[in-house]
C-alpha cells in the first residue's frame, strides 16, 4: 500500500501558480510563506474558487423541487458532484456519499445513526490510541447513549497500528473497529485493507478516518472493502465546511437519519414522520450546494494532476525533511519507524522548548506550522508529551520549504540557547 | 517585525522570579490552558488585605510562565482588591512585549488562575459564613 510508484515528478511552478495564497505579495515585512500546515486545512487552487464564484454567479439557487430553470442547473451540478465524489473515492454507486460539513459531522452520523440501531449494553467498539478526537468523542457519546464499551488498539515501539494486539482484540467481537488511515500528527498510514479483512471476519464494521489520506493517496472504498469512510473536502483543496461521508448502500438503506428536517422526508403529519430514501435521507435542510460543487472541482483538480504521483511527491519531501532534521541535534522527531508507512506529514520538539513557543519563532520566519495535541490527546499521552510542532507537506510544498523550516527551527533553538 | 521572544521573555522563562509553592497559603489555585494543555498553580499569602508572598509553579510555554514571573513581582505588597483590579491591558504593559493575539491566553494564565484562587476562597468563605446569596 505504501509501495512507491513509478510517476513523473510534479510540474511545482505551475502547480504553485494554481494557488493564489502562494503567489500574492506577503505582509510588509514579513518573507514568502512557507505553508506547512495543509493537515489542518489545505490551499485552494483557482479552479475551486472559479467553481464556488462561477455557481454563485450563474446558478444559485436552492436545489430540489424547485420547478423552474435555475434550481434544475443547481440540482445537476449539486448530484454530478455527487458522481465526481464517488468516483474520486471509487464508490460503487453515487447514492453511497452524503454530503456533510467535514469528517468530523460524518463520523458522528455514523455513530449515532447507525449505533442508535445497531449498539446495545456491554458491545464492544474498538478504536485505536492514535485516532483523532473527532474518531473518538463521537463514540463516547454513543456508548454513554447505548452502554457500549470502548477498547483501543495500540500502536507499536515503532508508532504503527499493532496488528497482534488487534488480533487480540478481535476475540472479543467487537461490533464497530474505528480507525484512522493515516494518522494526523506522526503520519503514520495503516493498512486499511487487512484490517477490514479481519474486522469482517468477527462481523464488525470498519469506520475510517480518511481526513488524512483522502488529500493524498488514491481511495478505493470497493478494494479497501470499508464499510464507512469520512472525508473533509477542505484539506483536499476544497471549500471549508465540504465533506464526504462514504457508506455501503446496504448499510445506509438499514440506518435511521441522524438530523431531521427538510428534504429529508417522505409523509410528515404533526406526530410522526416517514422518511426518504438514501441519500437524501442524512442530508436535512439546505445543503451547502456550492461547497459541494467546490469540493467536486477540487476532486477533479486532484485527479489530473493524480493521487499516486501526489504521494510520490509528499513522500520524497518528508524523507528529505527527516534527513535533514537527523542533523540537528536537540530536536526529536515523532512518525513511524518505517519510512515506507510515512505520509507528508511529521511531529518534532526541541528540548526544552514549548512547541507554541517553536511555532510562534517559526511564524517570525513565515514559516507556517501548528503546534498543540493536534486533536490527539491518547496520542501525546502515548509518546510522552503534551504536545508538539507538526509540519505538514501537500503538493505545493518544495525542498526549498524544507529548507526554511530547518533554517527556522535552527533559529529557534539559538533564541532559546539550545546546544 | 516585532519578537516577542525578547531577553526580558527568555530570562524570566530560564529562571522563573518566585517559582515554587507556599505552604501554608491562604490562597490556592491551578488551571490548565486546554488549548495547549499548559498548566499553572498560584499561591498567596495574605495579610491584612495585603499580598505579602507569593509562589507560583507549573509547565507552559515562554511567554506564560515569564508573565507569570512577571505578574508575582507585581502584585508583592498590593492589597487583594488591587490584585483583583489587574486587567489584561495592565499585564500586557508591564510585559512589555508585542504579544500576539493567539498567545493572549498563555499571556493571561497566571493572572487569570491568581483571580480564580481569590474568587475560590471568597466564595467558601461566604458560604461559610452564611453572607453568599
Amino acid at each position: 500500500m505504501a509501495m512507491q510508484l513509478a510517476t513523473t515528478p510534479l510540474d511545482l511552478d505551475r502547480i504553485r501558480a494554481d494557488f493564489p495564497i502562494l503567489t500574492g505579495p506577503s505582509p510588509e515585512g514579513r518573507k514568502p510563506l512557507v505553508f506547512l500546515d495543509s493537515a489542518s486545512s489545505s490551499q485552494k487552487p483557482q479552479a475551486v474558487i472559479d467553481a464556488i464564484d462561477s455557481f454563485y454567479r450563474e446558478s444559485n439557487s436552492n436545489i430540489h423541487r424547485g420547478v423552474y430553470h435555475l434550481s434544475e442547473v443547481a440540482t445537476g451540478l449539486y448530484e454530478s458532484a455527487r458522481e465526481t465524489l464517488a468516483n474520486f473515492i471509487g464508490a460503487a454507486d453515487s447514492r453511497e456519499v452524503i454530503f456533510v460539513r467535514n469528517t468530523t459531522e460524518a463520523i458522528n452520523l455514523i455513530a449515532h445513526a447507525w449505533g442508535r440501531a445497531n449498539l446495545k449494553k456491554g458491545d464492544l467498539i474498538l478504536v485505536t490510541e492514535m485516532e483523532h478526537h473527532s474518531n473518538l468523542v463521537p463514540w463516547h457519546l454513543i456508548a454513554e447513549l447505548t452502554g457500549a464499551r470502548i477498547e483501543a488498539v495500540r500502536l507499536t515501539d515503532g508508532l504503527e497500528f499493532d496488528m497482534q494486539h488487534y488480533y487480540s482484540l478481535l476475540a472479543q467481537q467487537p461490533k464497530v473497529v474505528a480507525v484512522a488511515h493515516v494518522q494526523n500528527s506522526i503520519g503514520t498510514i495503516n493498512d486499511i485493507k487487512k484490517i477490514a479483512e479481519h474486522a469482517h471476519t468477527v462481523g464488525a464494521i470498519v469506520v475510517v478516518d480518511a481526513a488524512q489520506s483522502a488529500p493524498h493517496l488514491p481511495i478505493n472504498v470497493q478494494d479497501l472493502d470499508v464499510d464507512f469512510l469520512a472525508l473533509s473536502g477542505h484539506k483536499m483543496v476544497g471549500p471549508l465546511g465540504s465533506g464526504v461521508l462514504y457508506g455501503k448502500l446496504p448499510l445506509l438503506q438499514a440506518m435511521p437519519p441522524y438530523m431531521g428536517g427538510g428534504g429529508m422526508i417522505r409523509k410528515v403529519k404533526v406526530d410522526q414522520s416517514t422518511y426518504a430514501d438514501v441519500p437524501a435521507r442524512f442530508e436535512a435542510g439546505t445543503p451547502a450546494v456550492a461547497d459541494a460543487v467546490g469540493l467536486a472541482a477540487a476532486a477533479q483538480y486532484l485527479s489530473e494532476i493524480g493521487l499516486d504521483a501526489i504521494h510520490a511527491h509528499e513522500l520524497e519531501l518528508v524523507h528529505y525533511a527527516m534527513d535533514r532534521f537527523a542533523e540537528i541535534k536537540g530536536v526529536k522527531v515523532f512518525a513511524p519507524a518505517n519510512r515506507e508507512n510515512q505520509s507528508g506529514v511529521f511531529s518534532f520538539e526541541i528540548d526544552g522548548v514549548h512547541p507554541h513557543d517553536v511555532a510562534a519563532l517559526l511564524d517570525e520566519e513565515n514559516v507556517a506550522v501548528r503546534a498543540g495535541h493536534h486533536c490527539n490527546q491518547p496520542l501525546m499521552d502515548r509518546l510522552g508529551v503534551v504536545a508538539t510542532t507538526r509540519a505538514s507537506f501537500y503538493l505545493y510544498n518544495t525542498r526549498d520549504d524544507v529548507d526554511r523550516l530547518v533554517d527556522a527551527v535552527i533559529r529557534a533553538k539559538s533564541v532559546f540557547g539550545v546546544e | 517585525m516585532d519578537s516577542m521572544y525578547r531577553e526580558i521573555i527568555l530570562e524570566h522563562h530560564k529562571s522563573p522570579h518566585n517559582f515554587g509553592t507556599l505552604d501554608p497559603a491562604d490562597y490556592t489555585a491551578e488551571d490548565t490552558n486546554p488549548l495547549c494543555g499548559d498548566q499553572i498553580r498560584v499561591d498567596l499569602r495574605v495579610e491584612n488585605n495585603i499580598v505579602t508572598d507569593v509562589a507560583f509553579t507549573g509547565r507552559g510555554c515562554a511567554v506564560s510562565i515569564a508573565s507569570a514571573s512577571m505578574l508575582t513581582d507585581m502584585v508583592k505588597g498590593m492589597t487583594l482588591d488591587e490584585v483583583r483590579a489587574i486587567t489584561k491591558d495592565d499585564l500586557l504593559e508591564e510585559i512589555g512585549i508585542p504579544v500576539s493575539p493567539a498567545r493572549i491566553k498563555c499571556a493571561t494564565l497566571g493572572l487569570n488562575v491568581m483571580n480564580l484562587g481569590i474568587a475560590l476562597k471568597e466564595a467558601h468563605t461566604h458560604e461559610h459564613d452564611g453572607s453568599g446569596s
